[in-house]
C-alpha cells in the first residue's frame, strides 16, 4: 500500500546573491562564482512528498537533470528521507529550453511507476513555471499548479488546495497527477543526522570516476575504469550508489533534447543598466522639501 | 507545432472568469496592436467561456480586428484540459503566427499545456515584446520579423531577448501590469467568429470544490501616488509614516519585499519582481535601498522620490529626487507641508 511520488528537483545558482562580482564584462552571469543551491520550492515539493509518505508509507523517488555536480542535491534529499535518488546527466542535455527539458523528464519518468508527480512551483535561476505543466502534458497526466495544501489522499483520488492569486480554490482529481507545489505549503524538513551518517558516502558512478581521477595524479583510463566500476558495485551492495542515466538509456529521441530540441533561442543578453535621469539632489531641510512639493504640484504629479 | 508563415494573425488569449475578463489581457492588447500593425496583419483575440458573446464587443475596443469565440457549458469554469484542447485545436486551424497570454496563474498553467501539445516555444513572464530580425550565427540566414521576446532572468540581474526561430507559433506569456491599458474606443469594429466545439468528461479531469476570493486590500495598480516603506523604516510601528504620508496624498501605502518579510505591512502591499508592478505618476521611495528585484516592480514610475540616509543606495540612481537624509526626519517634513498647503 501506500503510495509512490516522483519528486523532481533542480539545483539552481542562489541568485539572492548576485553582486556586481558575478557579473561578465559582457553581462551575463557567472553561474559558477555563485553558490548553487537546492531550488527553494522544489524543498517545498520533496516535503509534501515525504509527508504523504509518513502518512500512508509508500515511496519518494527523487530525479535530477543536471550537471554531475548536481548529486549533492540528491544526497541532501537522502538526508531528508528520499528512498531513491536519480541522477540524468549527459554533454547533450546541455542547452535545453523548457520544452526540451520536459521532454527527458518524461522519458525518465516513465520508467518509474507512479501515483504522483511533485515539482516546485518554479526555479529561482529561470522562474518560468513552465517545466511541471510541460511535463503533465508529456506524461498524459492531470496537473495541479500552485499547491499551498493538501487536503486529503483517499485510494484514487486527491484533493489539494491551489493558491490562486486573489485566494485560492480546491480541487479533486484521480491519481495519477502532477503537482506544483508553493514556498507557502510547508516548512520543509532538515536533515536527519542519522541519515546524513548512512547516505554522505553515497556517489553517483560519474562522481567515483572524478574522485579516482582526483586520487591518481597519474590516470591511465583504462585502470581508473576499472577502480571505479570496482567502487562502485562495493557502494551499490551497500545501498550507496546513486542512479545515473544519460539520453540513452532514458530512451529519448535526440531530436528533442538540448539545443536542436529547443524551440526557443536566445537573441541577446543584457545585463540591467539602471537607467541614469536628470535627478536633482533635494537638502533634507523645511526649504529643500518645501520646494521639492511645491515643484511637483506645480508639474501636476500632485493635485 | 505549424509551420513559420507570414500571414498568421496575432492572437490573445482572452482571459475571462464567471465573465468579466481580466486586466492583463486588455493591458495585452496595446502592445499586441502595435506588434500586428507592424506585421501588416489582424490582432485576434479568443475568449472561451460559457455565456461570454458580451465580452467579444470590449475586446474590440481594446483593439482587436476579430474574436474567436468558445462558447460551451463545459467552459464554464476555467481547467487545463478543456481549455488547452481548445486552444490548441485553435491554433492549429487557424496558424496565428504569435500568441500571447497574461502570465497570471490561469496563463501559466495553461500556456506551457499548450506549447508542451504543439511542441512550439514558450517564454515566460515576458516585460516587453517587439519586432525584430535575426541572424543565425552559425549560416549567417537573415530571420525578419520575429517576435523578440523580452525577460528578466536571473532574479532580475539580466534581461534575455528570447526568440522561436522555426517552431511557430511564437508564444510567450506577459507579466500582469507592464504595459498600459489602451483607451477603449466605443467606434472600433471587428468581427466575431463563433466557433463550435466537442468536449467530453475526460476533458475535464478535475472536479472544482470550492473557491474563496479573498478582495484585495489594496489597489496598486491603480494608484496615481504610491508611498513605499523598506526594511530601513524600521519597524512596523513606525512604518506608521508611510501611512500617513499615503494618506495625506490621496495616494497607497506599499512595500519592499524586505519589509513585507519582518511583518511591517501585508504582501498585498509588495512592489517588485515577486509583487506587483506599478507604474503611478509619483512613487516616493522611503528607506528603500533598491535591490534590482524592487525596481523591476517600480522604474517606470514617471517621478520617483528617494528618501535614505546611505548615499550609495541604488534606489538614488533611479529617483529624480534624492533626499540625503534621515527619514524620521524628512517624512513628517513632507507631511507637514504638504498639509500646509492645503491638499
Amino acid at each position: 500500500m501506500g503510495y509512490k511520488c516522483i519528486v523532481l528537483i533542480k539545483q539552481v545558482p542562489d541568485t539572492k546573491r548576485i553582486t556586481g562580482d558575478v557579473m561578465n564584462d559582457d553581462g551575463t552571469v557567472k553561474r559558477s562564482a555563485l553558490p548553487a543551491i537546492f531550488n527553494p520550492e522544489d524543498l517545498n515539493a520533496l516535503e509534501t512528498a515525504l509527508e504523504i509518505k509518513g502518512q500512508f508509507r509508500g515511496r519518494v523517488t527523487v530525479l535530477t537533470m543536471g550537471l554531475p555536480g548536481a548529486s549533492a542535491i540528491l544526497r541532501e534529499s537522502l538526508y531528508r528521507g528520499a528512498d531513491e535518488a536519480i541522477l540524468i546527466t549527459d554533454p547533450r542535455c546541455a542547452a535545453s529550453d523548457t520544452l526540451a527539458t520536459s521532454y527527458i523528464l518524461s522519458c525518465a519518468v516513465k520508467k518509474l511507476d507512479y501515483d504522483i508527480v511533485l515539482c516546485g512551483r518554479q526555479a529561482i535561476d529561470g522562474d518560468t513555471a513552465q517545466v511541471g505543466p510541460q511535463l503533465a502534458e508529456k506524461l498524459a497526466v492531470t496537473q495541479i499548479t500552485y499547491v499551498e495544501e493538501l487536503i486529503e489522499l483517499a485510494g484514487k483520488t486527491i484533493t489539494a488546495q491551489r493558491n490562486i492569486g486573489n485566494g485560492s480554490q480546491q480541487v479533486k482529481a484521480k491519481l495519477p497527477v502532477l503537482l506544483t507545489v508553493v514556498g507557502d505549503a510547508n516548512e520543509p524538513r532538515v536533515a536527519a543526522a542519522r541519515k546524513m551518517m548512512k547516505f554522505k558516502n553515497a556517489r553517483t558512478p560519474i562522481e567515483v570516476e572524478q574522485e579516482g581521477k582526483d586520487e591518481n595524479p597519474d590516470p591511465n583510463e583504462a585502470d581508473i575504469k576499472e577502480l571505479a566500476a570496482h567502487k562502485c558495485s562495493k557502494l551499490e551492495k551497500r545501498g550507496l550508489l546513486i542512479k545515473q542515466w544519460d539520453l540513452d538509456s532514458v530512451g529519448a529521441d535526440l531530436n528533442w533534447c538540448g539545443a536542436g530540441g529547443s524551440p526557443t533561442k536566445v537573441h541577446r543578453i543584457q545585463s540591467v543598466v539602471l537607467a541614469a535621469k536628470q535627478s536633482k539632489d533635494v537638502e533634507p531641510s523645511a526649504d529643500g522639501i518645501s520646494d521639492m512639493i511645491h515643484e511637483l504640484i506645480e508639474e501636476k504629479t500632485i493635485t | 507545432m505549424i509551420e513559420v508563415n507570414r500571414k498568421g494573425e496575432v492572437w490573445v488569449f482572452a482571459e475571462q472568469h464567471n465573465g468579466r475578463l481580466e486586466d492583463t489581457p486588455l493591458e495585452l492588447m496595446s502592445k499586441a496592436r502595435r506588434l500586428a500593425d507592424t506585421l501588416g496583419v489582424e490582432l485576434a483575440a479568443a475568449v472561451l467561456g460559457d455565456k461570454v458573446k458580451g465580452l467579444a464587443a470590449k475586446l474590440i475596443q481594446h483593439g482587436a480586428d476579430k474574436v474567436y469565440l468558445v462558447e460551451h457549458p463545459l467552459l464554464g469554469h476555467y481547467q487545463t484540459n478543456s481549455y488547452a484542447k481548445v486552444m490548441y485545436d485553435l491554433i492549429h486551424k487557424y496558424e496565428p503566427q504569435i500568441v500571447l497570454y497574461g502570465a497570471t496563474i490561469t496563463g501559466r498553467d495553461l500556456a506551457p499545456r499548450i506549447a508542451s501539445a504543439a511542441k512550439a516555444g514558450l517564454t515566460a513572464d515576458c516585460t516587453d515584446l517587439q519586432i525584430g530580425d535575426h541572424t543565425t550565427v552559425k549560416d549567417k540566414k537573415l530571420h525578419k520579423n520575429l517576435l523578440f521576446q523580452i525577460r528578466p532572468a536571473f532574479g532580475g540581474n539580466i534581461v534575455a531577448t528570447i526568440i522561436n526561430l522555426d517552431r511557430w507559433p511564437q508564444m510567450a506569456t506577459v507579466r500582469e501590469g507592464v504595459m498600459p491599458m489602451p483607451e477603449p474606443d466605443a467606434a472600433r469594429k471587428g468581427k466575431v467568429i463563433e466557433e463550435t466545439v466537442k468536449l467530453a468528461k475526460q476533458d475535464l479531469p478535475l472536479q472544482l470544490l470550492a473557491e474563496h476570493k479573498r478582495a484585495k486590500k489594496v489597489d496598486l495598480k491603480a494608484a496615481r501616488i504610491i508611498v513605499a516603506g523598506g526594511a530601513g523604516v524600521g519597524s512596523k510601528d513606525n512604518f506608521r509614516l508611510i501611512w500617513d504620508l499615503a494618506n495625506c496624498l490621496g495616494g497607497a501605502p506599499a512595500a519592499t519585499r524586505a519589509a513585507v518579510d519582518l511583518g511591517f505591512i501585508d504582501h498585498d502591499h509588495q512592489v517588485g519582481q515577486t509583487g506587483t508592478t506599478v507604474r503611478p505618476s509619483l512613487y516616493i521611495a522611503v528607506g528603500i535601498s533598491g535591490a534590482i528585484q524592487h525596481q523591476a516592480g517600480m522604474s517606470q514610475s514617471q517621478k520617483i522620490v528617494a528618501v535614505n540616509n546611505d548615499p550609495d543606495a541604488p534606489i538614488f540612481q533611479v529617483a529624480h529626487y534624492k533626499i540625503l537624509g534621515d527619514l524620521n526626519v524628512v517624512v513628517p517634513l513632507m507631511i507637514k507641508t504638504i498639509r500646509e498647503k492645503g491638499l
